[in-house]
């Protein structure tokens, strides 16, 4: 049984980790990087469309152009890459990465663990909807995976639940494929993806969005023959009278993100909201040499925030395994009117620090207060779907330093 | 001598076993596509106390037998097997009046070990109970399985002792002549026999009647559950009743030998052809959250990965039909509702020692009661997965990520019968997991057709027109 010695290792290789891992290697540690796949990227290699990369290279890249930017910058850095390998456990007392492959087991023993190991879909059981199980029924991912990277095709006539952005790429991406998209529905009043999916995936093709509905039922023994839906009120609940048949053999669903914390979730603080580890201004966890960074943490909605939390993931967990030890008194971030995710959850005033989060409701002229005004800033047009970023200065965080705990909020102005 | 068993379902699979003991021919019958793929594969997986069973019934004796026949059971066919033991909730002096009467029949059936604790007690065991129980009943035998798991290691074990089992073969007819069965017909074929079980589950009065029976009748009867992530395991360490009424036991809250926890099943009685029988409905979901969180406070039905229904045979007269028939050498196993699955072992122990005294059968010198199970990456000790890599490589290759399950596991499932999506999910709980196949699934159906020689759009969910893709994007 092999054991690694290393001094940063890194648990998986999608746009996150690949960032962290090529800044650590870059800043002289020396860096494994695991990946289960055959190759890293991460989720970015079935998300054929453009549009990746317009902050981190100021290009409309593909998901795999992308993903082969930051492959490149990570073979440059002398960071190790081990693929086809599976991590199963990390000692919560010694650190210990326990790793399972064809080759057979390997433990990685490093100073420094970052992990990035993305989300899950929130499956179609989740949504306790009625009915029978017949075949046809698929999370976005799951259908995205099977056309773009196993040329299948899920179906003839597909109905998309939920509005976020890997429902609406489906929506266009099933509709290219020949396959007859009847409609998005979306639970709340408003989309849940980004503005410019909803004009790109489905105004530009005249696929129908239905706001503030809902799928109530399914129907098909063997396979789907149909869905009802129903209007939903402010609460999401069915309006009885409102239902409507949809005739179709496939249902995509895109209904949430949840982030995969469960190597760390039996000895790590999970923000509950966020559901995934609670980090700090380094993307250090409550457990000082494991450091999270990406949609492992909070979903996020683009690839470069993604890859630059990824990169500053990096940068202090390799701080940390050249030695600085140095904690300082650190304050806790707390969620006021208006915030749902956000990330970090505590501040440490020693460096500057990006915080973002995301709005319940669309506003249309907003102001992100941060330790009841010391940090505030004006946006226009905060929705749920886009993330919000927002910095706080070094200069600021003496004042900040002084308050028991820094309130973050959002106000309609 | 050949005997012919209809139904490979819990019932089904363990008499047909028990036959393979003796020096003849048995032959196992199955409409669907695999073992397990009817009643077995959707219900609480409860090894009841029996305490629930009036004295003097059938269901009662089996029960009991059956009951305590599971250790050795599980030892023999290496399938998980937990006596976790069942409390009774008593929320008010009716209730506990109740209790008492389930302890004092299950006594009188020789149930052991029942006992009425009280309310610090039953805390000290279940801390998350509703605080307003009272009091309970405490059934130490009882215990819990994954069904399907009985189902396919009795399949398994009965083939190495010589089993014949025809899948997808549906018994359109049985020919009986001179008040004596003489063999069964399929749609493609025909057996003779010189003895047929009847263990067809919700068709077992279907079957009788083709044999000129018409003594049985069995309607459907729907049980809706909830099956919350992990997480929610842990809320409970028994099997949680509320006190029952005249018709079920009641939703229960249970772990689930993965570490799940169970909440269900709700008992619809529909007419004998429902065809949306194993649908979930609207309000059976909510009554079992309402059932479930009655007894367990803390109960959160937004940690809920996977709905479903379970349908149970209900007998028209509530007891089980076990035994012989008017028309010789057809035997049934008919109305196997609760407690079904328990009483199965105690079934088929009977009928086959009936058989065998009826056909004059003679022991086997060689049968091997002993069956292994697909080994199973995540349980094992470092060593042994060491070991299973060197062996073959393709046990280092994790496939389903939630549970664990690595490419050796779905390639000697395969090897073992398995030729669908959920042939695969009950043989190594690949896809059962919290992402419920999301990661996955893709990557079974290339393993399924690359083992089996199919194309993708050939790979069903369960053997039927449930191809999960319907062609290539780019042929």
């Amino acid at each position: 049984m092999t054991a690694y010695r290393t001094d940063v290792v890194v648990i998986g290789g999608g746009a996150a980790g690949l960032a962290a891992a090529a800044v650590a290697a870059n800043a002289g540690q020396e860096t494994l990087l695991v990946e289960r796949e055959t190759a890293p990227g991460g989720v970015l290699e079935q998300c054929i469309h453009p549009g990746f990369g317009v902050h981190r290279y100021n290009a409309e890249l593909t998901g795999p152009e992308f993903a082969a930017r930051l492959v490149d910058e990570l073979d440059t850095s002398g960071a190790k890459v081990l693929t086809r390998r599976t991590v199963l456990a990390i000692d919560r007392t010694t650190g210990a990465v326990e790793t399972v492959g064809p080759e057979g087991r390997r433990t990685i023993n490093a100073q420094t663990v970052v992990i990035t190991t993305g989300a899950r879909e929130r499956p179609f059981g989740a949504l306790r909807i009625p009915g029978p199980r017949p075949a046809g029924i698929f999370t976005a991912g799951l259908a995205q995976k099977l056309v773009n990277l196993h040329n299948l095709l899920p179906g003839h006539r597909a109905l998309i639940l939920g509005s976020g952005d890997i429902g609406l790429i489906m929506a266009r991406r099933l509709h290219l494929e020949g396959v007859e998209v009847v409609g998005v529905l979306e639970l709340k009043p408003f989309p849940g993806g980004l503005t410019r999916n909803v004009v790109q995936c489905l105004d530009d093709f005249g696929i129908p969005l239905h706001l503030s509905r809902t799928v109530t039922a399914v129907h098909g023994t063997d396979r789907l023959t149909g869905v009802t839906t129903a209007a939903v009120d402010e609460a999401g609940r069915p309006i009885p009278g409102t239902e409507q048949e949809f005739t179709v053999d496939t249902l995509i669903l895109s209904v949430g993100l949840i982030p995969e914390a469960e190597l760390v979730n039996q000895f790590v603080a999970i923000d509950p909201i966020n559901r995934g580890p609670r980090v700090d201004s380094k993307w250090q966890t409550n457990v000082p040499w494991l450091f999270a960074a990406g949609n492992g943490v909070a979903v996020f909605d683009l690839v470069d925030v993604v890859a630059a939390a990824g990169a500053a993931a990096g940068q202090f967990a390799a701080q940390f395994a050249d030695g600085d030890r140095t904690s300082r008194p650190e304050i806790p971030l707390i969620r006021g009117d208006n915030v749902t995710h956000l990330v970090p959850t505590a501040l440490d005033p020693s460096v500057a620090t990006t915080v973002h989060l995301r709005v319940p409701r669309p506003m249309e002229r907003a102001q992100v207060r941060i330790g009841n005004g010391i940090v505030s800033r004006r946006f226009i047009g905060v929705r749920p779907a886009e993330m919000v970023e927002m910095e706080i200065p070094l200069e600021a965080m003496a004042d900040l330093a002084r308050l028991p705990e820094v309130k973050v909020e959002v106000i309609a102005v | 001598m050949k005997i012919g068993v209809i139904g490979a379902g819990v019932v089904g699979a363990l008499i047909a076993r028990e036959l393979c003991r003796y020096d003849v021919e048995v032959h196992l019958f199955e409409r669907e596509a695999d073992v397990a793929f009817g009643i077995s594969k959707a219900n609480s997986g409860v090894i009841h106390g029996c305490f629930h069973e009036r004295p003097g019934t059938m269901r009662a004796r089996f029960c009991v037998d059956g009951n305590a026949m599971y250790d050795q059971l599980a030892r023999e066919l290496d399938f998980p097997f937990q006596r976790i033991g069942a409390h009774v909730l008593a929320f008010n002096r009716a209730d506990e009046e109740t209790v008492e009467q389930l302890r004092a029949h299950g006594e009188e059936i020789g149930v052991p070990g029942l006992a009425i604790v009280d309310r610090d007690e039953l805390r000290t065991h279940e801390p998350h109970v509703n605080p307003h129980a009272r009091a309970a009943l405490w059934s130490p035998t009882v215990g819990i399985v994954e069904p399907w798991d009985v189902v396919i290691a009795a399949v398994e074990n009965a083939r190495d002792n010589g089993l014949n089992l025809h899948l997808q073969t549906e018994v359109t007819g049985i020919d009986v002549s001179a008040g004596r069965v003489r063999g069964i017909v399929t749609e493609r074929d025909e057996f003779p026999l010189d003895a047929v079980v009847n263990a067809a589950g919700l068709y077992a009065d279907r079957i009788a009647r083709m044999a000129g029976i018409d003594t049985v009748q069995i309607h459907p009867r729907r049980g809706e559950y909830l099956l919350l992530d992990k997480p929610a395991g842990t809320l409970v360490n028994s099997v949680l009743f509320p006190a029952p009424t005249d018709n079920s036991k009641g939703i229960l809250v249970l772990p689930t030998v993965a570490g799940n926890l169970l909440l269900g099943p709700t008992a619809d009685d529909l007419p004998a052809l429902a065809p949306d029988a194993s649908a979930t409905t609207a309000t059976g979901l909510a009554a079992v959250v309402t059932g479930a969180r009655r007894l367990v406070p803390a109960v959160d039905p937004r940690l809920t990965i996977k709905t479903f229904a379970g349908v149970r045979p209900e007998p028209t007269n509530g007891e089980f039909a076990v035994g012989p028939t008017p028309v010789r050498g057809f035997y049934q196993a008919a109305g196997m509702r609760s407690p079904g699955l328990t009483a199965a072992p105690a079934i088929a122990r009977y009928l086959a020692r009936e058989l065998a005294h009826a056909l004059n059968l003679p022991e086997k010198d060689a049968f091997n009661p002993v069956r292994r199970a697909i080994p199973r990456f995540s349980a094992l000790t470092a060593d042994a997965r060491d070991a299973l890599i060197r062996n073959d490589p393709r046990y280092g290759r994790i496939i389903c990520r939630c549970n664990e399950v690595t490419e050796g596991e779905i390639v000697e499932a395969i090897r073992r019968g398995a030729r669908t999506l959920d042939g695969i999910k009950f043989r190594t709980r690949a896809g059962f997991g919290r992402c419920q196949g999301g990661f996955c699934t893709a990557r079974i159906i290339a393993i399924l057709a690359r083992e089996l020689g199919m194309t993708p759009e050939e790979i069903t969910v369960r053997g039927k027109n449930d191809h999960i893709v319907v062609g290539r994007v780019r042929p």
